[in-house]
């Protein structure tokens, strides 16, 4: 096995050009348990932690950028306030020991759809930056993600960074796990509501082969607050209309049984947290607590 | 604490650091400055890496295994099969029925085959990938209930039926008024510890093998390991290495005849340290059992009988499973007072990993039944469950329903009572609270919502120490000389300190009778008699009267001294270093004893117990400890997700040795038995793992551990020293039910299997997804039919 | 290929195979065993150790990752004989029984406490709750970090 320490993107990516396929790592949450168990053995690893380019973040364009080698511990400190998702997706990953050192590109490298961080990215929109030494391309998250454990990143790029908008206005994360702590969800949903696009941003984690936006959810309860003007009223949303966006959620989701729970307990959970995040951030946008 | 009065009294109470006081532990400064040396951490300059090769299946012939390529590997020093196992080619506790390594067949997941040993453990890993061994994959008898069949395939020669315990008591035909039916079953629990099996084997150059290891007994290692060795066991020396937990999980042996086979085959020092993925193929588990009840009782809810048919997942080898069996069938009622009983407890040969002793030991799945079976009976009665609890009550005098006469003292009635008592949590508003504090934690699932409260009571009781004509006994030798000018007392015993804190009750115990405080507890090896295993919570009791004896007899030598010093005196006693008579110092001990060593060994066997006739029915156990647990659980409804408030319990001690160790023992106690309830399950499919890791199986973290109120009770064993008992095991036994009753109490589900799942909690798949609003339901006839709109 | 590494303020250099663990290199290769061997996947943290300031799990670590780094394990945190305070309040709570989870707490409650010197009950919880105790209960060691919060200056 090779080991590279590239200290520039520059660097990086002429690395991954010349070994192609190699693995990257920064965390080791998933690199280092497939060595650890036996279980992949990649002839060349790429580590990225001595790369200064992905561990910032800044504006660019009135969107934030943020660096894949953010760790989930600085999106809670760093970007608490303006990506308020994010930060609650962040506490939610493992321990201190694991958000110290887990990226959310690592999230988005190993694209399971039990990674915490994407129903988020999805909530709001996010758009990946990935690069090689041809040049650089910008995918939205949901073409990023294409299957389980599966993205578009070819054998000789890189994630660079993901881009997505402040937070106009409250978000959510809630996340099913069968301890209090340090679990892989069993399922999740990302919430974001956009009042300024008068539109809400939902996510499906760990209920289907890929991290799932609910669309016609999200349709639904644009409509109802349209229909009732709620957005400026910052009305209620009536119960039965919040009841059915979990239900539509719900349908969107497509678990599978495994080790970790039951497809018809996802199915079910999911409408729940639907319910549940919509009504605490619709609370917060209308200045009401819980 | 409550404390009554014990018979028996320490002859020195001046002496710092005797029995009754919270001493610290003598390993504690090198366990927090990470110098403690655990097996895993044992090395020597030029030592090997063993690793071992495992079946991929749970049920193979196997046509052949080529080991010459890995042979062939630059690293590579040996390559073991079975045809290298000099003596025994099977090993086991009480049945040597399981192969050191596997000839011919492969009866479960994770079996050894061959064995590797490498200069680097890498090495080592990929030297066991070039083993090829040509299976012929067979059906896997994967369930207990299978295994009894008449057309299932037959394991072992002697069947798949392992053991089989009858108990029947009374009438078998006996009618009640009220009668309550339950179906329950157990998944199967791991003990999880944190240290890894592991261990150093040395060869000594003369053909003989010291193994350094950490396990719950040498003795029964050394002559399994000196059996599979073809050497007298002398040849076969172990000291115990610092063990990382137990639990059971180290009764049966793991790596260590494996690594003294590499040893002696390459005459090199080699290691072995599983990883976690093969810790959970490398040890046994708690048992999954499937139970079915039946409670009889009069309508003022005096139990008539109790029927219950037990079938037990022994899976591929015997391990203790016999004793399981057993324990079992003899506590299958519960600590009630039963008139009739009809008990069958089922053992069964599988293709499922072994299972075998942990924490507990049969007592735990029958407690999680027959306390489900009281509540419903409770129910049933419009009775409150504790006075239910209370009305039959088993007392000493009565009999259990295997014949035993209860002794004194079977305080279950008192403990009941004094944890009803113990004062309950505030009710807080759920709404708001920080997330910490509501079921799914930081995973923000509720912010109060579909939160509910609910209470459950249970209570359990076990043998302590081997039973049924075990010839159960410890060694101890106790030697006082004066080093550097001050009394030192010596402990050898080769009983194994697995963190549970028995190098402190040992030394405690020395201090306490031979009134001397500087105490050192020597390295347990094999060198003295074997005290036993550590399993049972038998150590306090057995070696600690071993401990006790041999300095008593210490302590008559010394006094033997004095006498023919001072002629006769009364009340001799030894405190602080100074012998006393009659309440005034005489002599400094030093000068008694001048520059001689006195030393003594005792072997204390406890009273005999006796095996069960065929009705089920004999003296089995010598003594019985009982806890009573009360749980306060909030369950969000919704989603079936559970927090645990806060457990209180009531247990007898006999006798408080160490106040804080104690503590200790019973939260961690209850923290595994509020695992079973809520999340801890080795989940086999096809008789495969699917979960052989931390991250699928899930043990408590500190936030999912509550807070523990306890009452202690010392009512004095007669027997036992100081009045006794083995605290280890009560604490997981019956807090499982307790948490499991508290769930249904919040949610009025049945939750007849633990772990308890968050499905079973809401009822999925059971409740059909239509009870969910549909759009044509009348709690949408104020929004409209916005789908429709948005196509138009 | 060659590790240099700054390990509780000593410099050291070694031969480290790829794919080691920095946890590997600390045990076997500079035979510092107080980072224990429990999961190897992150999810105990009987491992934890101070990374350039941070706290890490050194089984999640790749040997290469750390050259150059500053490493502080367990080891580095007494002064010869005088135990740090966190240190002191495990034994004095009776928060250590098997003690293999012990180093890697003892490093995870020294983290939260040079983070926030005053924690609530829940903050310990949500801090410790990458460390596994299977002895314990927990209720010992949420006790001592409590207790090392009083008299950690």
């Amino acid at each position: 096995m090779q080991f590279l320490q590239p200290h520039s993107w520059r660097e990086a990516l002429e690395a991954r050009a010349a070994h192609p396929g190699a693995r990257p790592i920064f965390g080791g949450t998933d690199v280092m348990v497939d060595l650890n168990f036996g279980r992949k053995r990649p002839e060349t690893v790429i580590d990225l932690t001595r790369v200064p380019e992905i561990r910032e973040w800044n504006r660019e364009d009135g969107l934030l950028r943020i660096g894949a080698g953010v760790t989930y511990t600085r999106a809670i400190t760093e970007l608490g306030n303006l990506l308020p998702g994010l930060a609650m997706a962040s506490r939610t990953v493992g321990s201190p020991q694991i958000r110290n050192r887990g990226t959310i590109g690592g999230n988005l490298g190993s694209a399971s759809p039990a990674g915490d961080a994407l129903p988020p990215l999805y909530a709001s929109h996010a758009v990946i930056e990935v690069a090689s030494t041809r040049g650089t391309r910008r995918i939205p998250v949901g073409q990023f993600i294409i299957g389980p454990k599966r993205n578009v990143l070819e054998p000789d790029e890189l994630i660079i960074a993901f881009i997505m908008p402040e937070a106009e206005g409250p978000q959510q994360y809630a996340k099913i796990g069968t301890r209090n702590a340090m679990v892989i969800a069993v399922c999740s949903f990302g919430l974001a509501l956009h009042p300024e696009s008068r539109s809400v941003g939902a996510c499906i984690g760990s209920a289907g082969p890929t991290p799932i936006q609910p669309r016609d959810a999200e349709n639904f309860i644009e409509d109802v607050i349209e229909e009732h003007d709620l957005w400026e009223s910052r009305a209620e949303i009536p119960a039965s209309a919040l009841d059915r966006f979990g239900v539509l959620a719900s349908e969107a989701a497509m678990p599978i049984d495994d080790v970790r729970g039951s497809a018809d307990y996802r199915r079910h959970a999911v409408g729940v947290l639907a319910r549940r995040t919509l009504t605490w951030a619709w609370n917060e946008h209308r200045g009401v607590a819980g | 604490m409550t404390t009554t009065p014990t018979r028996t009294r320490p002859s020195a109470s001046r002496t710092r650091g005797g029995i009754g006081e919270s001493v610290g532990r003598p390993d504690g400064v090198p366990k927090v400055k990470g110098e403690f040396e655990y097996s895993s951490d044992l090395h020597v300059e030029g030592m090997l890496w063993g690793a071992t090769l495992r079946s991929p299946h749970p049920h193979a012939n196997i046509r052949s295994i080529y080991t010459s390529d890995a042979e062939a590997m630059a690293g590579v020093f040996a390559v073991l099969t079975h045809e290298d196992v000099p003596g025994r080619k099977v090993y086991g506790m009480e049945i040597p029925d399981q192969p050191v390594l596997a000839w011919e067949k492969v009866r479960y997941q994770g079996e050894a085959v061959a064995l590797v040993a490498a200069d680097h453990p890498e090495t080592a890993r990929l030297a066991l990938g070039k083993i090829r061994v040509d299976y012929e994959v067979l059906e896997p008898v994967t369930d207990a209930e299978t295994a009894m069949s008449e057309d299932a395939p037959k394991l072992h020669l002697s069947g798949n039926e392992l053991r089989r315990v009858d108990v029947r008591h009374g009438d078998p035909e006996a009618a009640a008024e009220v009668v309550v039916e339950g179906e329950y079953e157990v998944g199967m629990q791991d003990q999880a510890f944190l240290g890894p099996e592991s261990g150093l084997a040395i060869p000594d150059g003369e053909g003989g093998v010291d193994l350094y290891i950490s396990t719950q007994w040498l003795h029964v290692d050394q002559d399994q390991v000196a059996e599979s060795l073809d050497l007298p066991p002398e040849m076969v020396r172990l000291t115990l290495s610092g063990v990382g937990g137990a639990f059971g999980g180290r009764e049966d042996l793991s790596m260590q005849i494996h690594a003294c086979m590499l040893a002696l085959h390459t005459s090199r020092p080699v290691k072995m340290v599983y990883g976690r993925e093969e810790s959970f193929h490398g040890h046994v588990h708690r048992h999954p059992a499937k139970m079915r009840y039946e409670h009889g009782a009069t309508r003022d809810g005096k139990l008539t009988y109790v029927k219950a048919n037990l079938i037990f997942d022994g899976g591929a080898y015997a391990s203790s499973s016999n004793a399981v069996c057993l324990n079992a069938a003899t506590f299958a009622c519960g600590p009630y007072d039963v008139p009739n009983a009809r008990i069958e407890s089922h053992m069964l040969y599988t293709n499922n990993p072994p299972c075998g002793a942990m924490r507990g030991f049969g007592a735990v799945q029958v407690c999680f039944a027959h306390e489900a079976q009281m509540d419903k009976l409770a129910e049933k009665l419009g009775m409150d469950p504790v006075d239910l609890r209370l009305k039959n009550a088993i007392e000493p005098g009565m009999k259990f329903p295997f014949g035993q006469e209860v002794p004194y003292p079977a305080p279950v009635r008192e403990i009941l009572g004094r944890v009803r008592e113990i004062p309950m949590p505030d009710e807080q508003e759920a709404m708001g609270r920080d997330l910490r504090e509501l079921p799914g934690g930081v995973s923000n699932t509720t912010h109060g919502e579909g939160v509910r409260r609910g209470v459950g009571y249970a209570v359990g009781f076990k043998n302590i120490g081997f039973s049924a004509g075990f010839d159960d006994y410890s060694t101890a030798r106790i030697s006082l000389s004066i080093e550097d000018g001050e009394p030192v007392v010596r402990v050898y015993t080769a009983a194994a300190e697995v963190g549970q804190g028995l190098v402190m009750v040992q030394a405690q115990i020395a201090r306490t009778e031979l009134g001397v405080e500087n105490v050192v507890v020597e390295a347990a090896d094999t060198r003295t008699g074997s005290a036993g295993s550590t399993s049972a919570s038998r150590q306090s009791y057995v070696t600690g009267a071993a401990v006790k004896e041999a300095c008593e007899k210490v302590r008559e030598r010394i006094f033997e001294l004095v006498r023919d010093e001072f002629g006769e005196s009364d009340e001799l006693a030894i405190e602080d270093g100074n012998i006393i008579s009659d309440g005034r110092e005489i002599a400094p001990l030093m000068e008694i004893l001048d520059d001689g060593e006195i030393s003594e060994i005792v072997e204390f066997h406890h009273r005999a117990t006796h095996p069960l006739d065929e009705n089920g029915q004999g003296d089995a156990h010598f003594q019985f400890a009982f806890a009573a647990h009360r749980a306060v659980v909030e369950v969000d409804v919704e989603l079936g997700l559970v927090r645990v408030v806060e457990i209180a319990t009531t247990q007898d001690v006999g006798k408080v040795i160490n106040p804080k160790a104690l503590e200790g023992q019973i939260e961690g106690g209850i923290a595994q038995g509020l695992g079973l309830a809520l999340m801890e399950e080795i989940r086999i499919q096809d008789g495969e793992i699917q979960n052989a890791s931390f991250t699928d199986y899930l043990i408590p973290t500190i936030l999912d551990m509550p807070p523990v109120k306890m009452e202690i009770l010392e009512l004095a064993d007669p027997e036992a020293p100081y009045g006794l008992k083995g605290v280890g095991e009560p604490p997981t036994i019956a807090s499982t039910p307790a948490i499991v009753a508290a769930l249904r109490n919040a949610t009025a589900m049945e939750l007849g299997r633990i772990p308890v799942r968050p499905e079973h909690i809401i009822g999925i798949p059971k409740k059909p997804p239509d009870e969910l609003p549909q759009p044509e339901s009348s709690r949408y006839s104020g929004i409209g039919r916005l789908e429709d709109r948005r196509e138009t | 290929m060659k590790l240099r590494l700054m390990v509780n303020g000593e410099s050291r250099e070694t031969e480290v195979r790829e794919g080691e663990s920095l946890l590997y290199v600390l045990r076997e290769r500079l035979g510092l065993f107080g980072s224990k061997n429990a999961c190897e996947q992150g999810e105990c943290g009987s491992c934890s150790v101070y990374l350039d300031g941070e706290l890490v799990c050194a089984c999640l670590v790749l040997a290469g990752q750390a050259e150059g780094s500053e490493v502080v394990t367990v080891e580095g945190l007494s002064e010869g004989e005088r135990l740090h305070p966190v240190q002191e309040a495990f034994l004095e709570a009776g928060a250590v029984q098997c003690g293999f989870c012990t180093p890697g707490l003892i490093v995870a409650a020294h983290d939260l406490l040079s983070r926030n010197s005053e924690p609530t009950e829940a903050e310990v919880r949500e801090a410790l709750a990458g460390n596994l105790c299977r002895c314990t209960g927990y209720e010992k060691i949420l006790t001592a970090v409590q207790m090392a919060a009083e008299t950690t200056p």
